[in-house]
């Protein structure tokens, strides 16, 4: 039989007596433990900033861009050709079945007037969809109707900042704003989306497309949009909807029909799969953070058994007092390995506080997003109890080999 | 049946090419309730004796049987389970756990037993009274005396209730009036609870208070004789 409370009591004892060699121990594994949970906590942080990101941008999006328009050999870069329509966006809502909502822009910057106070900032010449596109509510008012939209309606919705920089602390709903020196009626104001880079997402203001294309910016031609913005049925059927979208495209515009070979004159960006990859980027970041903290806590175990070895060899004389009155090879082997594991713990414990403080102070001191996850802490704590079990177990099992006869007239 | 028996017990130690024996055909037995003073200068393999009856050894040859069961070929744990229920042990040096109470060094045994630590603290404190320290139960081994330390592994080794103690040269470390005190309590324990005492010695005053002295020379049993002082003393 084993008695683990004796045995237990019987470690602690033999530790206490060399407090100092002991806390010096357990330094290894507090250093090891802090210094995962704190690298664990910067990249939790970093891939959470990204999700959140992801989650603000709207989700299975897909944003489709005029091609590059070339003049006198120098290609102008992306979106400055202008073939993209309303009635392109219309048909792919009508005939891709992996698309959900589609939103024509037709965007620009405009200084904005209201009363005494003027702000400039970015237009976008949208539909109603916009909002189910990019899964953004409302906080006050209604969105665009269609009728609006077809009637050149001179009606707009509001981001946070343009809302908090025109009106201050008065309601905007109803107010009239002046857009180019054109009157709008704001009916409504968008949640707060947040940053998305170096963007400011709520410095915005959302108008019906037409009124963008006929009184604010103007069209190349009747119904020229600057991008469309697609929401797949689903993150599986992204793929499906990209390629849906190209061949609806390519269809419309004439291109690569009989047998010519022809470049696209648009590009489709499948917006969420490039933020799938940054995040796993962050978790693969996270991962390499955390195995090079836990080489510390391996080294740490290292002197964990260490320090047992030099405790075996001092006490030999006390395992062969033990071995005479009856102890058993398990109860000499359980001792020095609860000695180990009590170390390694408490370690664990306190260099889990420390990383948590140090994790606080990083975000407080770089400004670093940083997450201390209860996995971390249930992880480091769960690896340094296995490192104590791991390198405790040599020492213990050499002490439990030991010939009693020898071990009593050790000196 | 003898509570210990060995046949032709030999115990040969291997120094490089030399063969040292330690012991020689040793043939003996010992009956429970026994006082037995085993003497002989150094070398002569009494100390090895003791140590193959006490099971911290296993002989090179022969067989011994402890109660009737040959304990040749156990292994370390069940040697180690004999000597937790069966032997107690006392030693020169006391051998007594530093920085642990008496009541805790007592407890060891039964730690190791496997007894609940109320039952534990209970039997240690009257074991530690039998042999006369009630009170002392939380001295350290350094606030003790020498004699007083002796009786602490006395009592360690009579808290399992073994039948049989061996003490290696037990008063060696202790001044006259300490070794006198020492051997009334084994005589005591002895006559009053029948436990078989074995006892290492170079004095033949303190064998004299054994009733059988068995001399060791070179290996062998040189002398097995009944003590006659105290048979004359009884």
């Amino acid at each position: 039989m084993i008695n683990i409370p004796s045995t237990l009591k019987v470690s602690l004892r033999a530790l206490l007596v060399n407090k100092m060699r002991s806390a010096l121990t357990m330094l290894g594994i507090v250093i090891g433990v802090s210094a995962v949970i704190t690298m664990l906590a910067v990249g939790t942080g970093a891939s959470q900033r990204v999700s959140e990101q992801m989650a603000s941008m709207g989700s299975n999006l897909i944003m489709i861009m005029p091609g590059t328009s070339t003049e006198g050999g120098v290609r102008m870069g992306a979106g400055t050709q202008s073939t993209l329509s309303v009635g392109d966006a219309e048909a792919i809502q009508k005939d891709c079945p992996a698309v959900l909502y589609v939103a024509p822009v037709h965007n620009g910057s405009a200084q904005v007037i209201y009363g005494n106070q003027n702000w400039f900032t970015s237009i976008t010449g949208t539909t109603a969809n916009m909002l189910l596109v990019r899964d953004w509510p409302l906080t006050e008012g209604r969105p665009f109707t269609d009728d609006e939209v077809r009637s050149v309606a001179r009606v707009c919705l509001l981001g946070q900042t343009v809302a908090d920089n025109l009106f201050g602390g008065i309601n905007p709903i109803g107010q009239i704003i002046r857009i180019k020196k054109v009157p709008f009626t704001v009916i409504g104001t968008l949640a707060i989306k947040g940053q998305r880079g170096h963007d400011d997402q709520d410095d915005t203001i959302h108008v019906p497309i037409t009124t963008a294309q006929k009184k604010l910016f103007g069209t190349a031609f009747p119904g020229m949009v600057r991008s469309i913005m697609v929401k797949a049925q689903s993150t599986e059927d992204l793929p499906a909807a990209e390629k849906q979208i190209g061949e609806l495209l390519r269809q419309r515009h004439h291109i690569g029909q009989q047998g010519q070979e022809q470049d696209d004159d648009f590009t489709v960006r499948n917006l969420t799969e490039t933020m799938q990859v940054a995040e796993q980027l962050m978790n693969v970041m996270t991962l390499l953070l955390g195995a090079i903290a836990s080489i510390s806590l391996l080294v740490g175990g290292i002197g964990i058994m260490n320090i047992m070895l030099v405790s075996v060899t001092e006490r030999t004389r006390e395992i062969g007092i033990r071995m005479a009155i009856g102890a058993k090879t398990r109860d000499i082997r359980l001792q020095f390995i609860i000695e180990a594991l009590i170390l390694s713990l408490i370690g664990g414990i306190v260099g889990i506080i420390i990383g948590m403080l140090g994790s606080k102070i990083l975000s407080m001191l770089a400004g670093w997003n940083t997450i201390v996850s209860p996995l971390s802490i249930l992880l480091s704590f769960s690896f340094s109890g296995m490192v104590g079990v791991f390198f405790g177990f040599y020492p213990a099992y050499k002490a439990s080999l030991l010939d009693p006869i020898d071990a009593l007239r050790y000196e | 049946m003898a509570l210990i028996e060995t046949q032709e017990i030999t115990k040969t130690y291997s120094l490089g090419d030399l063969e040292l024996n330690a012991l020689n055909n040793i043939s003996l037995g010992i009956e429970k309730g026994e006082f037995i003073a085993i003497m002989g200068p150094s070398g002569s393999g009494k100390s090895t004796f003791m140590n193959i009856l006490g099971c911290l050894d296993k002989p090179t040859s022969g067989r011994y049987l402890l109660e009737g069961i040959d304990v040749a070929h156990m292994n370390r744990d069940e040697l180690a389970s004999i000597r937790n229920k069966k032997i107690g042990f006392v030693f020169q040096g006391f051998n007594l756990l530093s920085r642990t109470s008496a009541l805790e060094n007592v407890e060891l045994p039964l730690l190791y037993d496997g007894l609940p630590g109320k039952e534990r603290s209970e039997r240690a404190a009257a074991a530690l009274a039998a042999v006369g320290l009630a009170g002392r139960e939380n001295h350290h081994p350094n606030q003790l005396s020498g004699g007083q330390q002796q009786r602490v592994a006395i009592a360690r080794s009579l808290v399992n209730n073994a039948p049989i103690i061996f003490a290696d040269e037990p008063t060696g470390n202790l001044d006259t009036k300490s070794s006198a005190e020492l051997m009334e309590l084994f005589t005591k324990l002895n006559a009053e609870s029948n436990i078989t005492i074995i006892l290492i010695t170079h004095e033949a005053d303190i064998a004299g208070y054994s009733k059988r002295i068995i001399k060791f020379r070179d290996g062998c049993v040189v002398n097995d004789e009944t003590n006659k002082r105290e048979q004359a003393r009884i």
